[in-house]
């Protein structure tokens, strides 16, 4: 009887070497990990040229930039491409890919074939949604949301193509899901306790349990949807006999948790980046654990708040009343238990540190405006309006992509062995918050004062707020280009960072810079205490001791 | 304390809201107030805190050490687990009030809304009501009430609203008027029986505070007094399609007497529906 050893099964060549392997079908989570994040980056840009584009028409009241029609098209399509192919598949795909392995202590996730399915759905995903709008007919024109009729009645094949598009991106995102869950409860190195994991890896599961439980729903409603649009059947046509307030359940049955889906990684990344850079072990490890899994219970049970003024049953607005006003709860635990693991903290005034704080901050501006719009009276008013475009990027920008841009900060030394120039990332830091910030703040006054959102053409009194607006954009663009020239610049010629730059506790900073294959040369470590920093009372950093302090006991 | 007082001063003198010209408008305005307060207290405090932690625990250049190793404080989480509950709870509390204040706690197919369910169902010209009424058997036509429609007590005005694309078409069941625009008497209770053609659309006034979705297939209810002569703008605040930000209107509220005669002036002189062509196209 033989042993087969792992070499045997795989055998050497099939795997493309140097950069190439990034362009190929490669079973390294790592270089999946990056894939993600490059694929994200660069629809990023093309939702941020959309993003332009509407910022632009809304520099006057009247509809002069771009047809009406386009409008609608670039509307629907800024909104898909920033949720489905930029912040879910890098906050989830990017970073889950990278880091979840280390911190179970894995040489890879549980399923790589699948792991590299799940990432090359998304280009051609996102190349046909992109190709849609160069189709006759153009591209889909009603919203991300593609409420019926609506969506019955706009051109055909744009709407069909959005569907095909989001089907194949919710198909990556379970693929995803199910990989990470099995990952993290299957893979964990021998003796490391569910307990002892890096608070990312608990994100990680209660967004992929979100993930597995509701994008089918999306998937399901969209392909009923699809039967509308091409076979003419009734489903939410109401002339049919359909009824459209059932898409707005099914529909916000996903894509409320999606918002959640959204920023629960970024919650985890932050508890990563921050006790690092405030050498603080991260405070409450427990608490912050139960909020998640709280944040996941409320998250599926709060959806028909997207539809107070739908005629929903006042029983109903009362009960996704409360259950949504109580999500503020666990998410409040959370930023106390940032704020406090940054008292007392030595913090280090870099980029990482900047944009998480940028982060808080956003978060929990976006987070008191979503308490109020939890309120039915509230919502019926500004319902629809710029004051939820407001809110909502709050939450998504203002937390989620900050927080991305936090992670590549903390995590580029260890994608390339160096680290990123300091000064252009504080820079890229100050103009893109008094960017972001200029750019949506006025939003909420817009909505409350009477301009709904998706118009081409507005009340000529919001004129000027709306050309502040526009500016906050224009800033935000520029910010790209200190990142992008940092990123580039630095990948060459930037400074080398050793393994663990940071001086950091969790696993995946305990091997080289760039990691080897199959990530550790020897055996995984076992971290049982992934915040082990700071000093305990009483006892003596000797790094920094004088005589007199060993002499006092420290208690001078 | 001093950040209590300046929340309080915030919500109290910072005035964000467009003028209120419903009778509801002043309930919801002081919703906005308290939660305008809270939320100015907790936001103005945590940018406190992150600002002081980073000026305050900046690491100091050659300082290499540790903070200290506090991994957690149980009563100091309890604290502030229970604070946001409690507060969460009584916003929560608060804004049932206010919302039943403003009448949308009304239980649908109730007796006022059954009232009015018979004529909205012609007004839609659904077969289905004369099919039901025919056989007797009780399928209750059902009317979607939207918020305020507890006030469509006696004496209210009922105005029939077609949503489509792109306008907003008033019909007056008392005296046959059509109109792109909706007049209303001040202090009188108005009912509006909405239906949409085509696709969703909301009925929004910002300076009533007040949204409803006209969903096709769903006749809709929505009643409100207005307290304040003026025009309004009404707009639709739902995607509707490309002129989707075109489809606006205007609410005029009159004093009592000159409302009567805008009535009287409008109203055909014999009972010709054809009359409403002429004013179909909305004056936004």
């Amino acid at each position: 009887m033989t042993v087969a050893s792992p070499t045997d099964f795989e055998p050497k060549g099939l795997q493309p070497e140097g950069w190439l392997k990034y362009f190929s079908f490669s079973l390294d989570h790592k270089v999946i990990g990056l894939q993600y994040l490059v694929t994200g980056f660069i629809f990023y840009f093309i939702g941020g040229a959309l993003a332009g584009v509407i910022r632009m028409e809304l520099t006057s009241p009247i509809s002069d930039f771009v047809s009406r029609e386009t409008y609608n098209e670039v509307l629907t399509l800024h909104g898909t491409v920033m949720i489905f192919l930029w912040i879910v598949p890098v906050v989830n795909g990017a970073f889950g890919n990278y880091l979840i392995p280390f911190y179970v202590g894995a040489r890879d996730m549980a399923f790589p074939r699948l792991n590299a399915v799940a990432f090359w759905l998304i280009p051609p995903a996102g190349i046909l949604l992109i190709a849609s709008y160069f189709i006759a007919g153009g591209a889909a024109q009603s919203g991300w949301t593609a409420y019926p009729p609506l969506s019955l009645t706009t051109p055909a094949i744009g709407q069909v193509i959005w569907i095909l598009s989001v089907l194949l991106l919710g198909g990556s995102s379970i693929f995803g899901g199910i990989n990470f869950i099995a990952t993290i409860l299957k893979l964990r190195r021998p003796g490391l306790k569910l307990m002892q994991l890096p608070m990312y890896c608990w994100a990680m599961l209660g967004t992929s349990i979100l993930v597995v439980l509701s994008t089918p729903v999306l998937a399901g409603t969209l392909i009923l949807l699809s039967f509308d649009i091409i076979a003419h059947t009734g489903f939410f046509n109401p002339a049919l006999g359909g009824n459209v307030v059932v898409y707005q359940h099914l529909f916000w049955f996903y894509s409320h948790p999606a918002v959640y889906i959204m920023v629960l990684p970024a919650f985890g990344l932050v508890s990563e980046i921050l006790p690092v850079h405030a050498r603080k072990p991260l405070f409450g490890y427990t608490t912050m654990v139960y909020s998640i899994l709280a944040i996941v219970v409320l998250g599926l049970i709060v959806w028909a708040h997207h539809m107070f003024t739908s005629g929903t049953p006042p029983w109903m607005r009362l009960f996704f009343t409360i259950a949504t006003s109580f999500i503020a709860v666990p998410t409040g635990i959370k930023f106390f238990n940032w704020l406090a693991t940054l008292w007392g903290g030595k913090l280090a005034l870099n980029s990482a540190m900047l944009f998480s704080c940028g982060f808080i901050i956003n978060f929990v501006f976006g987070g008191i405006t979503g308490v109020a719009l939890a309120q039915v009276p509230f919502d019926i008013h500004v319902h629809d309006t710029y004051f939820v475009v407001g809110h909502f990027h709050y939450i998504v920008y203002g937390g989620t992509v900050f927080v991305i841009f936090a992670s590549v900060y903390h995590w580029y030394p260890k994608f390339t062995g160096r680290l990123l120039n300091e000064d252009l990332g504080r820079l890229h830091f100050l103009l893109t918050f008094i960017g972001f910030n200029l750019c949506f703040t006025p939003q909420h006054w817009l909505g409350l004062n009477g301009m709904p959102r998706r118009v081409a053409e507005y009340d000529p009194s919001f004129t000027t707020l709306n050309q502040v607006s526009s500016v906050g954009a224009l800033l935000m663009a520029i910010s790209t280009l200190p990142f992008l020239i940092n990123v580039i610049w630095s990948a060459y010629a930037g400074q080398i960072a050793g393994d663990n730059p940071w001086n950091a506790l969790t696993p995946e900073w305990l091997t080289a810079s760039p990691p080897p294959v199959e990530n550790w040369l020897g055996e995984a470590p076992l971290v049982t205490h992934p915040y082990d920093y700071g000093i305990p009372e009483g006892k003596i950093d000797l790094r920094v001791a004088s005589g007199a302090d060993l002499w006092f006991g420290g208690k001078r | 304390m001093g950040l209590v007082l300046v929340g309080l001063w915030v919500g109290q003198n910072v005035q964000l809201l467009p003028i209120d010209a419903s009778s509801n408008a002043p309930v919801y305005d002081s919703l906005f107030q308290v939660l305008f307060s809270i939320g100015t207290i907790l936001f103005i405090g945590i940018v406190g805190l992150v600002l002081f932690s980073l000026v305050r625990f900046r690491r100091r250049p050659g300082d290499l050490a540790d903070g200290l190793a506090i991994e957690g404080n149980l009563p100091l989480e309890i604290v502030w687990t229970a604070i946001p509950a409690i507060v969460v709870l009584f916003v929560g509390i608060y804004s049932y009030d206010i919302y039943e204040r403003m009448g949308g706690m009304v239980a649908l197919n109730d007796h006022s809304a059954m009232h009015h369910s018979s004529e909205m169902m012609q007004a839609s010209a659904g077969p289905s009501s004369t099919n039901t009424e025919g056989e007797g058997i009780a399928i209750e036509p059902r009317v979607w009430a939207g918020i305020g429609s507890s006030g469509s007590s006696e004496g209210s005005m009922p105005v029939e609203v077609t949503a489509m694309q792109f306008a907003f078409i008033f019909h007056y069941p008392d005296a046959n008027i059509t109109s792109g625009e909706l007049h209303v008497p001040v202090n009188r209770p108005v009912e509006l029986r909405m239906k949409a053609n085509d696709v969703i659309h909301a009925f929004w006034v910002p300076q009533f505070r007040l949204k409803q979705d006209i969903i096709p297939g769903q006749p809709t209810v929505l009643s409100f007094t207005a307290t304040r002569a003026g025009s309004y703008p009404i707009v639709c605040a739902e995607l509707c399609g490309p002129y989707h930000g075109g489809m606006r209107s205007t609410v005029v509220v009159h004093e009592e007497e000159a409302f009567n005669k805008w009535f009287e002036t409008n109203a055909p002189a014999k009972p010709a529906p054809t009359v409403a062509s002429a004013s179909l196209t909305p004056t936004a």
